[in-house]
């Protein structure tokens, strides 16, 4: 974890997929060390807000960014910058759990593998450190060497995290993380993404407005491409100053 | 009126299934009563001496190993064109290009050649490079036949993946490489089918192997000398005129039978070691 200035600052960032412009005029501050929520209807652009920051887009031509989004004062999308190191520094959780076709240990053992974070000795110890962090421990422990396939839905999930974790990486982007999980699941992942934040700065992206409320120090509330309101989320639900915002937190339309 | 639709098109589909079922069994069955009586430990350890194809003593030991040389080196070449051709069309362009689509398009058109096109193509090359008929020609030959097969179940099997794990791999910050060798242990399975529906389809062949493997009596000691097959072997037992040697024949296809059968288990075992984890 370096420095303290850990924030985000995103400028007139446009996104177009197929030429449609679905992110439109994106200027934001995105606090450090604190759990932001991007909410909004579907189709808002959320998730296409989210990829833009670990910079996936690069793998689908049809999708075309352009503006600056500063992670730690550097440019993301600066020409000298190596995709690589972007994606090793910001964690992406994902909308369902997606295993690697290998063992519980490898999988959490693949990041720091193929960053080559430690050496052979210290991995063992580093994925028993990320798979207590993630909660997943004491379930797998047994069945360290045996494949993640068989693994419920909220235990994958908490294995991604922790094989994102173990990647070190600084920031932690979750897309719709607890989507497909069970109520406990979710509950066991929202208190890890609380505990996280002392040191990782987070950004989900949610549907649920009440995930949001539960989580969220700052909120970015987005429609049809455009940031309508951002801010503090006490701000934010008790004194929301757009009518839009006002209309969507009692649920006009979601 | 709807149960009777239901139950005509359920005849329909077990009449299918049987017909099916039924060929099968019937080749089999012939090649087992006609070629078992004609087995014996001389036809797969003896080459065939002189007059074999009249009815003296021998073997087909020259084409069991020609066959397996041939599709060993058929199947390597084409694994080894197949697989990263595979990887760049999928995971290298992106997700409409043109150029995958002129790829598949191109070995839809090679799959319907017909394995004789092939063979005088084959032919016409090993003259053209003065080349005699030959091991090394053989393998080239199948080889041609064989890749498209391999490649468009190797292409159909890769866009079966869960389309979660390469973004789940890239946004690790794996590179293209590092995401192509895990894909790999995923896919596995469905390359191993693609290969062993290759090996069936190759190691079958007499056309393309009949011009330029050759056909001899000894085992190939070297890529430019000829080397005997089992279809080429079953074809000239066949022609013979005495009716001991035509059942010998049938003992030659059921080893040939056996030989895939062994390639299957043995490429599906290991297979399922390697990719024990799968998702």
């Amino acid at each position: 974890m370096t420095g303290t200035n850990h924030k985000i600052r995103i400028e007139s960032l446009n996104v177009n997929i197929d030429g449609q412009h679905i992110l439109k005029n994106i200027d934001l501050t995105i606090p450090g060390r604190e759990i932001t929520c991007v909410i909004g209807p579907s189709g808002c652009g959320k998730s296409t807000f989210l990829k833009s920051l670990n910079r996936m887009h690069d793998e689908n031509p049809d999708v075309n960014v352009s503006g600056s989004i500063f992670v730690d004062n550097q440019d993301i999308y600066d020409r000298n910058i190596n995709v690589i190191d972007i994606r090793k520094k910001m964690g992406l959780l994902a909308q369902h759990p997606c295993p690697l076709p290998m063992s519980v240990f490898d999988n959490v053992a693949y990041g720091p593998r193929i960053h080559s974070l430690d050496s052979k000795k210290e991995i063992s110890k580093t994925v028993e450190h990320y798979l207590r962090l993630a909660g997943l421990w004491d379930e797998v422990k047994d069945k360290l060497h045996s494949s993640a396939a068989p693994l419920s839905l909220g235990q994958q999930q908490r294995l991604c995290l922790a094989r994102g974790l173990a990647t070190e990486p600084e920031y932690i982007l979750g897309d719709e993380a607890t989507s497909s999980l069970d109520p406990i699941s979710t509950k066991k992942i929202e208190q890890l993404f609380v505990t996280l934040k002392e040191e990782y700065t987070i950004i989900l992206v949610t549907h649920i407005l009440r995930q949001a409320r539960r989580l969220a120090d700052y909120i970015v509330f987005m429609y049809l491409g455009e940031i309508i309101e951002a801010g503090p989320a006490d701000e934010f639900f008790n004194n929301p100053k757009q009518q839009l915002t006002k209309d969507y937190i009692a649920g006009s339309f979601s | 009126m709807k149960k009777a639709e239901e139950n005509i098109f359920k005849v329909f589909m077990i009449i299918a299934a049987l017909i099916i079922i039924g060929l099968l069994l019937f080749i089999l069955g012939t090649i087992i009563l006609k070629g078992v009586p004609a087995l014996s430990w001389n036809m797969i350890t003896k080459l065939p001496g002189g007059g074999f194809y009249l009815g003296r003593e021998g073997g087909v030991l020259n084409a069991i190993v020609g066959s397996l040389y041939v599709i060993a080196g058929a199947v390597a070449i084409s694994i080894v064109i197949s697989l990263p051709l595979v990887m760049y069309i999928n995971f290298y362009l992106p997700h409409k290009s043109p150029l995958a689509g002129i790829v598949r398009f191109s070995f839809d058109i090679l799959l319907g050649v017909p394995s004789i096109v092939y063979g005088a193509f084959g032919f016409a090359l090993m003259i053209f490079l003065g080349m005699r008929a030959s091991l090394a020609g053989g393998i080239i030959t199948v080889a041609m036949l064989i890749t498209p097969i391999m490649m468009r179940s190797f292409d159909e099997a890769t866009k079966l993946m869960p389309r979660d794990l390469p973004d789940s791999l890239l946004s690790l910050g794996s590179t293209k490489y590092e995401m192509i060798k895990v894909i790999m242990r995923q896919l596995m399975p469905g390359f191993v089918t693609a290969a062993l529906l290759a090996t069936g389809r190759g190691i079958g062949d007499a056309a393309t192997v009949l011009f330029t493997a050759g056909y001899t009596d000894n085992l190939p000691g070297s890529l430019s000398q000829p080397a005997a097959t089992l279809p080429l072997s079953i074809f000239f037992q066949l022609g013979s005129p005495v009716a001991e040697v035509q059942n010998r024949a049938y003992a030659s296809a059921l080893i040939l039978t056996f030989l895939i059968l062994i390639l299957s288990f043995a490429a599906r075992y290991f297979s399922s070691k390697f990719s024990r984890n799968r998702l």
